[in-house]
């Protein structure tokens, strides 16, 4: 086989991977070689996204390519890196070694992307470095001696701009060059021989980037100018986070405004299907499953595609246009105190539509650690399948009524309702990382990179990727959950004479009134057990299930308009406390503990999310409920509302002195010896020809680091 | 003087710029502060080694842009004046910064008066 050309033993297409330090512009660079000939699926046993395409080069070879995970070296940090480091290293199952690798660098920060070249080059595999955004390089006056590069690193060297098609001709033709000779199968032993570079080999590879940089770059760039400046107005420490909150604002404006209109176009399309199979069906146990399961079940979560788009939509420009690192880096200092890292911040946000987009979008967290965590508590933020159910109970029990300046009531106990769901997830973020997820924090290195206009067809593709993903789970999942609930709310039929609604004989209604002397302490009546079973389907089923449960009919504007007033007569205040309570934490949606599976790769992490969720969700309704009968029924709420204003304000007194030290603290001071300040590094001291003038300076830079501690702490007591 | 060996130097380097009192950690830095790194360590090696692979190496220059408006944590730090890396306070004290010497070390042991060392 050594003989042969790889295009001519015909066997297979060959094969190229896309290597590069994210930011390299890597991802664009494969969007313009493949087009919208790519596949997007998954490595076994990960969450990684496994991209790749189809090119047909000049030559008419057939060549697939492989767009691996952004990484800055092949000592892979993150489950994406380590799928670089595996397929290069011809590790990872079910993934032949690639015949060549392409290694994209930013032409315009070589001196720290050349770095992963030459990690990659003694692999001996055929390599071509591509030296990406050559316009922005030469804009700034960059010049590189391309063939001076290749000489100091003995490989080939093209520039590739990879924005634009004809950017990458040079590429395809080296790619091309490469196909049509000799292989060779050096190489194979290099990579099962690869280690780890040792810092000091870290250092080696800095030196080599030095000198060969030395001798090819004829022109230094004038530094960017516009990055640092934007910087300026949005890392600045008061305008920054002010930027970010309007941002914030904005999205949530358009996932809840711009959605409306699109989201009534598929509600409306449902009912219509809906309509049209009740017309021309006769009644049979299909037309059932038809209608209550599949359209009901599933149009239920399809619903949630427009406002999933919009949010993806700005996540992904924000994310190409690198504010989102800039995100990252405002927040970070907030969720830390959480346990968790300034990349939650997007997922969590996006579980405010809906917990399952928050949840993939976990996966730009690099940390296994911390991106579970942030996946357990994506379902605590208030997702908008809540809302009917909130708007039912809320119009039903909280009087409409204003208090101080203004502010409705029912508004107040909405934002109360939202407030609760994102203090559960800090506590239970905080709690995790204490107990269950304990190790090490993992510190925050991230490139900030320069500014650059969002590509559209980045953008675009990206966001059909999303809405194939989305789609795919409601087809197979999501579907196949939805007719499960439906069998288990339909059958068995009720008995001739049965006076109760139809779901009451079935195996939910079964299951309800077994679960019912477990819910009875916290105040729920058989009812509500009942509509909580299909409403695991999604949250907003259990409007319409309480409203079969109250033998109501009619369409869903009619049905809330009845129930509020039904359950008004036949709850208590007590009770209605409760479920809301119960619906802030409830696992109330088996499409995210679907989601959950999926992402986390095992059932066992969506059990515990369910066991952990039902059980705080449990012990809130229970004690929202003793509280809400202790203080004596419908008269005592403002009683209860004043003590809650009153404890918060307690708190927010006592704040300076509470200190949630644990997170700040603990990390570092386990890693308080990495300081240099206190340890000379290098055995540099060893070796020190001042001798005993040594510990002077030492001494110095000790004492005036305990100044400044002492400094620090003067500052922060109160 | 003769300063030998790659180590010999930067251990000299090392000792003259914390001989001014020079040197701080790159935690303790404000921004618009700027430097060249003297030494990057730490107990642990991945810290040091994802230190080094974000390109905080011996020799480079910083300059502190920007902190966080929350305790002053995370800093963002150029590198070079290439590439800007934001990293928490914590992680920035395994990174020693000195003074941004453009002159070799001898040319500054000679400023120094030549301390007794040949």
């Amino acid at each position: 086989m050594t003989a042969g050309t790889l295009a001519a033993n015909g066997l297979r297409s060959a094969r190229i991977a896309l290597v590069g330090p994210p930011n390299s512009g890597k991802t664009t660079l494969f969007n313009t070689l493949t087009g919208s000939r790519q596949k997007t699926a998954n490595y076994p046993g990960v969450t990684v996204e496994r991209k790749s395409g189809l090119l047909r080069t000049p030559a008419g070879h057939a060549v697939e390519v492989l767009d691996l995970p952004g990484s800055y070296s092949l000592r892979a940090r993150s489950p994406d890196e380590a799928i670089t480091r595996d397929v290069v290293l011809g590790r990872q199952q079910r993934e032949t070694l690639p015949d060549a690798i392409v290694c994209v660098t930013d032409a315009t920060n070589l001196n720290q992307h050349l770095r992963l070249l030459l990690e990659l080059r003694p692999l001996g595999r055929p390599l071509i470095l591509a030296l990406n955004m050559m316009d922005i390089a030469q804009k700034r006056g960059c010049r590189i001696d391309t063939e001076a590069l290749a000489r100091e690193l003995g490989i080939p060297v093209v520039t590739t701009v990879a924005m634009r098609k004809h950017g990458v001709h040079d590429l395809l033709a080296r790619i091309d060059a490469l196909l049509s000779g000799p292989q060779t199968e050096t190489g194979v032993t290099a990579t099962a021989n690869w280690q780890e570079p040792s810092p000091d080999a870290i250092r080696g590879y800095h030196h080599e980037v030095e000198r060969v940089l030395r001798q090819a770059v004829v022109v230094e760039g004038v530094p960017a100018h516009f990055s640092r400046q934007l910087d300026h107005v949005l890392l600045h420490p008061i305008a920054g986070p002010l930027i970010l909150l309007f941002l914030l604002f904005l999205i949530f404006q358009a996932v809840f405004s711009w959605a409306e209109a699109p989201m009534d176009w598929i509600d409306g399309g449902m009912a219509s299907v809906q309509q049209w199979l009740s017309g021309h069906m006769a009644d049979s146990l299909l037309k059932s499953l038809l209608i209550d399961g599949v359209i009901t079940g599933v149009g239920g979560v399809v619903i949630f595609l427009p406002q999933i788009l919009i949010l993806f939509l700005f996540i992904l420009l924000l994310e190409d246009s690198g504010y989102m690192t800039r995100a990252a880096f405002l927040m970070d200092r907030l969720m830390s105190a959480a346990g968790l890292n300034g990349r939650a911040f997007i997922p969590l946000l996006s579980s405010f539509a809906c917990a399952i987009p928050g949840i993939m979008a976990a996966r730009t967290i690099a940390h296994p650690l911390d991106r579970l965590v942030t996946i357990l508590i994506a379902p605590l933020m208030t997702c908008s399948a809540r809302l009917p159910v909130y708007v039912l109970l809320i119009a039903a029990f909280i009087p409409n009524i204003t208090v101080w300046g203004g502010v409705g009531l029912q508004g107040l106990v909405m934002f109360a309702l939202y407030a609760a769901g994102i203090v559960g997830a800090l506590l239970v973020a905080a709690l995790l990382r204490l107990t269950l997820l304990k190790g090490g924090r993992q510190p925050l290195l991230m490139e900030l990179p320069s500014y650059k206009w969002p590509n559209p067809a980045n953008v675009l593709l990206g966001l059909w990727d999303r809405v194939k993903i989305f789609m795919r789970r409601i087809g197979t999942i999501i579907l196949s959950l939805m007719v499960i609930l439906w069998f288990l709310s339909t059958f068995p039929a009720p008995p001739a004479g049965g006076t109760e609604p139809a779901i009451y004989y079935s195996f939910a209604g079964l299951i309800g009134r077994a679960l019912e002397p477990l819910l009875a302490p916290i105040g729920f009546n058989w009812q509500i057990a009942i509509a909580l079973v299909p409403g695991l389907a999604a949250r907003e089923v259990a409007v319409a299930a309480l409203g079969t449960v109250y033998a109501l009919s009619g369409d869903e504007g009619a049905v809330t308009e009845a129930l509020s007033a039904t359950l008004a007569q036949n709850w208590t205040l007590a009770t209605a406390l409760a479920l809301l309570a119960w619906y802030v934490f409830a696992p109330q949606c088996l499409a995210t503990l679907a989601a959950v599976r999926r992402e986390t790769n095992s059932w066992r992490w969506a059990a515990f999310m369910f066991v952990y969720l039902m059980a705080l969700a449990y012990i809130a309704a229970f004690i929202t409920y003793r509280v809400a009968l202790a203080l004596g029924e419908a008269e005592m709420w403002q009683d209860a509302l004043a003590l809650l204003i009153v404890a918060l304000a307690g708190l927010a007194l006592l704040r300076p002195y509470i200190r949630l030290r644990l997170f700040r603290t603990g990390a570092c001071r386990k890693e308080g010896n990495t300081s240099v300040a206190s340890a000379p590094p290098h055995s540099g001291c060893g070796g020190c020809t001042l001798g005993s003038g040594c510990a002077k300076p030492r001494n110095r830079i000790d004492s005036a680091n305990n100044q400044r501690d002492e400094k620090t702490f003067q500052q922060t007591s109160p | 003087m003769k300063l030998s060996s790659e180590s010999e130097r930067q251990a000299f380097q090392l000792g003259c710029a914390v001989g001014l009192g020079f040197t701080q950690p790159l935690g303790q830095m404000r921004p618009g502060g700027m430097g060249r790194i003297l030494a990057v360590s730490g107990s642990d090696r991945d810290i040091e080694r994802g230190l080094l692979e974000m390109g905080f190496v011996e020799g480079a220059r910083i300059e502190v842009l920007h902190h966080g408006w929350l305790r002053r944590d995370p800093l963002a730090v150029r590198i070079n004046q290439t590439m800007t890396v934001a990293l928490r306070r914590c992680e920035a004290n395994a990174v020693l910064v000195g003074p941004l010497l453009d002159q070799e070390p001898e040319a500054l042991a000679v400023r120094l008066g030549e301390p007794a060392l040949s």
